[in-house]
Order: C-alpha cells, then sequence, then structure tokens
C-alpha cells in the first residue's frame, strides 16, 4: 500500500466547485503548501470549511472561495486577517456561513456520523441563525419538549491536512498539544489528503509510546504528500513556531497582493523555502509563547 | 493616598468576578482578563483552572512576556474547551467590540452584513459561551462605540431580550470608566461602582443607553498584595499599554 502522491497529483484530484475543508486553526497547522498549490491551479469556485488563517486569506485574495463556512478568520497574535477583511469589506465575499466555532465541529460531526443534523442550543438570541436560514429547528421528542438548533452536517469533497509524520500508508501523527479538529474534518471528507513535514517507515513512528498522537485512522487517508516546511507560515508545534515577520509581510501586501504572489505563491515548494530564507530557517522559527 | 493605575484597578475588580465560582474553567481573553484570571487564582480562588493561553491547565499563573517554567495540573485542547463549556462549568471575560442594552455583544462585524464597514473576527465562540455559562466583559474604552445606542450590528452573544427562551449570566462589566452589571431592572445596566476621577456625566454620556445610577459607591482601590501580585504577573508592565493616553 502506497499513498504518497505529488503535489501535482493532489490538484489532479480535485475539481472546481468542490466543497473544501482546511485542518489546523488560526495561524497554527494550516496545510499552506497545498493551500498554495490550490492557489496556482485553475480550480476554482470552492466551497471552503475552515477555522481560518492565512488558508482563507489567501484563498480570498486568489478569488478561489465561493463559498466560506467559518467560525472566525484570524491570525492568532495578529487578530484580523487582512485578505479575509479586504473580500469582506469589498463586497466580493458575500456568500458566507458565519457559525459558532462549536457548531461548526458539530456540523463536521454530524458528516463523520452520517446524521443529517445534530442538535445543539447553540445559535439562538443571536445572528448567526438570522443570517444561516438553511439551519432550522426542531423539537425534543421527549418530555422537555425544547426547541432546538438542528446543525447540519457540513459533509465535505475533500478534507486536507498538514501533520508532523505520515507514513505511506496513510497512518499520521500530529505531534502539537492540540490536535484541533483535524480528526472530524477527515472523517466528514469523502477523500483526506494529508501533507506531512516527514514521511517515516511505520516501524519508525515510534511504536506504542507515541500511539496516542495518531488522531484518526489511515483509511481515512486517501494521499500522503511529503511537504516539509509546508505549514510556514503557520506553525507546526513541536517541529516550529509560526513565522510572525511573514506574517505581518503577508498582511501588509494586502493591496498589493499580485507582488506577494509572485514572490511566495507561484513557487514550487522548495523555491518559496527558499524565498524565505531556507528550511533550516523554518525550522528555527521558535515556538509561541501565549 | 497612593496613586493607582487604572490598569490595576481594572484588574483587580476584574479578578474579583471569579472569586466565588468555585472550581471552573476561568478564561481571560486578552491581556487585562487574562491578568485579572491569574491574580484571582493566587489572591481570591485556588480552584480556578487556567490555561497556559494554549493547551495546558497550569496550577501556577505565571508572569507574562518572560521566561517561564510551566506547571502543568491538566491538559485542555480546544476539543476539551467545548466539552468543558458546553458542560457550564466556565466563567470566561471577554472583550467585544459592541455591547447594547440587552448585554447582546458583537465581535463580528459593523456595518451592513453582505459588505461590513469593518470585518472583525467573525463570531467565534461567543454564541456557544453565551448560551452556556457565564460571562463576564472587560472594556479598556468606554465610549458610545463599545455601549452601542440600540442593539449590536451583529448580535454574536444572546442577550437579555424577552422574545428569548434562554438567557444569558453576566457577572461583571468592567471599563476604564466604573464596574457595572446587568441586574439592575429587566436585566437592565447598572453602575455598581465609580472609579476614581470619574464623574457621573461622563459615564452617562459614554453610554449608548441608560444607566441605572440609583445604587453605587467608588471604586475599592487594589490592596498593596493585589498589586504586589500583579507587578509579578506583569514584570514589563504591558498593562499599562491598553488604556490610552
Amino acid at each position: 500500500m502506497d499513498k504518497v502522491i505529488s503535489i501535482d497529483q493532489f490538484i489532479a484530484e480535485l475539481d472546481s466547485g468542490m466543497t473544501i475543508g482546511i485542518g489546523g486553526w488560526g495561524a497554527r497547522r494550516k496545510p499552506m503548501d497545498l493551500v498554495r498549490a490550490i492557489c496556482r491551479s485553475s480550480i476554482k469556485d470552492l466551497t471552503v470549511v475552515s477555522y481560518g488563517g492565512p488558508d482563507v486569506g489567501l484563498l480570498c485574495s486568489e478569488g478561489k472561495i465561493n463559498k466560506l463556512i467559518f467560525g472566525f478568520v484570524s491570525l492568532d497574535l495578529i487578530p484580523l486577517e487582512a485578505h479575509f477583511r479586504k473580500a469582506r469589506q469589498h463586497g466580493s465575499l458575500k456568500n458566507i456561513s458565519e457559525l459558532d466555532e462549536g457548531m461548526l465541529q458539530w456540523g463536521l460531526r454530524a458528516a463523520a456520523m452520517r446524521l443529517p443534523f445534530l442538535p445543539t442550543k447553540i445559535g439562538f438570541g443571536t445572528d448567526i441563525l438570522k443570517h444561516n436560514s438553511h439551519i432550522k429547528t426542531i423539537v425534543s421528542p421527549y418530555e422537555d419538549q425544547q426547541e432546538l438548533v438542528a446543525m447540519p452536517a457540513i459533509n465535505l469533497d475533500v478534507a486536507i491536512i498538514h501533520v508532523n509524520q505520515a507514513d505511506k500508508k496513510g497512518n499520521t501523527h500530529i505531534y502539537g498539544p492540540d490536535p484541533f479538529f483535524d480528526d472530524l474534518f477527515a472523517r466528514a471528507a469523502k477523500k483526506t489528503f494529508v501533507s506531512t513535514e516527514q514521511i517515516v517507515r511505520t516501524e519508525d513512528l515510534g511504536g506504542t509510546e507515541k500511539a496516542i498522537f495518531n488522531r484518526f485512522e489511515r483509511n481515512l487517508v486517501n494521499g500522503v504528500i511529503a511537504s516539509p516546511g509546508g505549514a510556514h507560515p503557520t506553525s507546526c508545534a513541536p517541529d516550529y513556531g509560526f513565522d510572525l515577520s511573514h506574517l505581518k509581510d503577508y498582511s501588509s501586501q494586502v493591496d498589493n497582493y499580485s507582488e506577494y504572489k509572485k514572490r511566495f505563491v507561484d513557487l514550487e515548494p522548495t523555491d518559496y523555502h527558499k524565498a524565505v530564507g531556507g528550511i533550516d530557517s523554518i525550522y528555527s522559527l521558535p515556538l509561541p509563547s501565549f | 493616598m497612593k496613586d493607582f493605575n487604572i490598569a490595576d484597578i481594572c484588574i483587580s475588580q476584574a479578578a474579583k468576578v471569579w472569586a466565588e465560582d468555585g472550581e471552573v474553567l476561568a478564561t481571560g481573553i486578552g491581556l487585562i482578563p487574562r491578568l485579572a484570571a491569574s491574580l484571582s487564582k493566587i489572591a481570591f480562588n485556588e480552584g480556578l483552572m487556567i490555561t497556559d493561553g494554549e493547551t495546558y491547565l497550569i496550577d501556577e499563573p505565571f508572569p507574562l512576556g518572560v521566561e517561564r517554567e510551566l506547571k502543568v495540573e491538566g491538559y485542555m485542547s480546544y476539543s476539551r474547551v467545548f466539552e468543558n463549556l458546553w458542560g457550564g462549568s466556565r466563567h470566561a471575560m471577554v472583550t467585544p467590540t459592541q455591547i447594547d442594552q440587552f448585554a447582546q455583544m458583537n465581535i463580528s462585524c459593523i456595518g451592513d452584513y453582505a459588505s461590513p464597514k469593518v470585518q472583525l473576527l467573525g463570531s467565534r465562540g461567543f454564541p456557544g459561551n453565551s448560551i452556556n455559562h457565564k460571562n463576564s466583559v472587560f472594556i479598556p474604552a468606554h465610549t458610545i462605540k463599545s455601549f452601542v445606542e440600540g442593539e449590536v450590528d451583529m448580535v454574536s452573544s444572546i442577550g437579555f431580550k424577552k422574545e428569548n427562551k434562554h438567557q444569558p449570566e453576566i457577572g461583571k462589566v468592567v471599563t476604564n470608566l466604573g464596574v457595572f452589571d446587568f441586574n439592575g431592572d429587566n436585566n437592565s445596566f447598572r453602575l455598581i461602582s465609580i472609579h476614581p476621577d470619574v464623574d457621573l456625566a461622563t459615564i452617562e454620556q459614554s453610554t449608548g443607553f441608560q444607566v441605572d445610577v440609583s445604587n453605587y459607591v467608588e471604586t475599592e482601590l487594589p490592596s498593596s498584595r493585589e498589586i504586589e501580585i500583579i507587578d509579578y504577573l506583569d514584570p514589563k508592565g504591558m498593562r499599562f499599554s491598553v488604556f490610552g493616553g
């Protein structure tokens, strides 16, 4: 069994109009090599589902997003994402489904469980329900008879996730202390593609001691892409922290995106490494402390 | 009388919101609320659970902005945060961009929703937080832009509206002008204490809705022990940059 594919083979698996879920959280462990590859491709009209960071920002500035399903878009230490803001404030991103972070999780979980929805009380009393008219309510069939929000499943065509280690069969290890909701993205998707810092032999994944870092099963994984430094400029704990100066540069070039694109997006990963100072400079980025 | 800084007054007042909570997850979002949660755990409620700002529950609050040693007591990934908050055993202190007379809060966007004048974060966890657990509020610049007339532009947090079947639980609202709550008649906004050198007119002019000022005192100044702990938690004085001027 060998699921290792190239970035080009990954792109060949995608079609315009697909719903793509992106793992990670804000400026943390985003599959940025894969996102940049999507930016370089002719794929468009995507529905993007994300706890958003620069993944969403880049896809906004590239005009790749038809619809965004999100709980937030932020660069963490830089709270507001400039590219996403611009798309919203200029009216080029009107088709959005803004959700509570937990509702987004619930939607992925419903899809993962092959259910049409999961009930919650979250959303009542807020404008989330007003701006998501597709979300309906149900009444509890039990004695309480309370009205609940029926958070619909968020079914994904494809999930993309970045991990620290993988083997060629699709066994993955996330060594960062927080696996976020990557497991649910994988379970909610028809196909999952994983970019990884390292591809190692199965016997080198660390055995019983490290098996807890295997956050979802390999049968969910359809393709493994070698991607050292592939989360840059987001963090990939414990391998590297986020590149704050790059993120500042990225933010400041929001009105000069074609220049940023030329310098950092229209490049294959090896050239991208050179453009940001070399792969060693990525691996030397300190882990942030909050 | 010793001259106290507004940052220390706010941190001291904010810390007291968790004093009677027992063992809950105390989440202070932003510098002042975070310092306040740390102060509270040291000075008022050792039962509080607080995180390192990322993934671990820490046994002892640590100073910000300097080398630190984590004394970990537990694990609090985002998944665990949701599990905890859905169970209701959390009290967060948040800083919305807008808050209104119903305690509805907005961190999503300002202006027309389709094409906002200012796009902010999105509603994050506010809808779920506000319907599941107690929230307090810290506002560093109390103005009619933050305490808005009418209703907030995008309701991220459930408020005290009559038609709501669920109601929020609001602790205190700490600002640069005073300490408030929503425990007036019909959950109206009420002044509890006014900070030194602030007058009532300023509070009323800075709030876009009615403030119940029928019963208030002057804000108690932080004790010398509290100041000592705040200095320990924020040795670089980052807290002073939060307040303009």
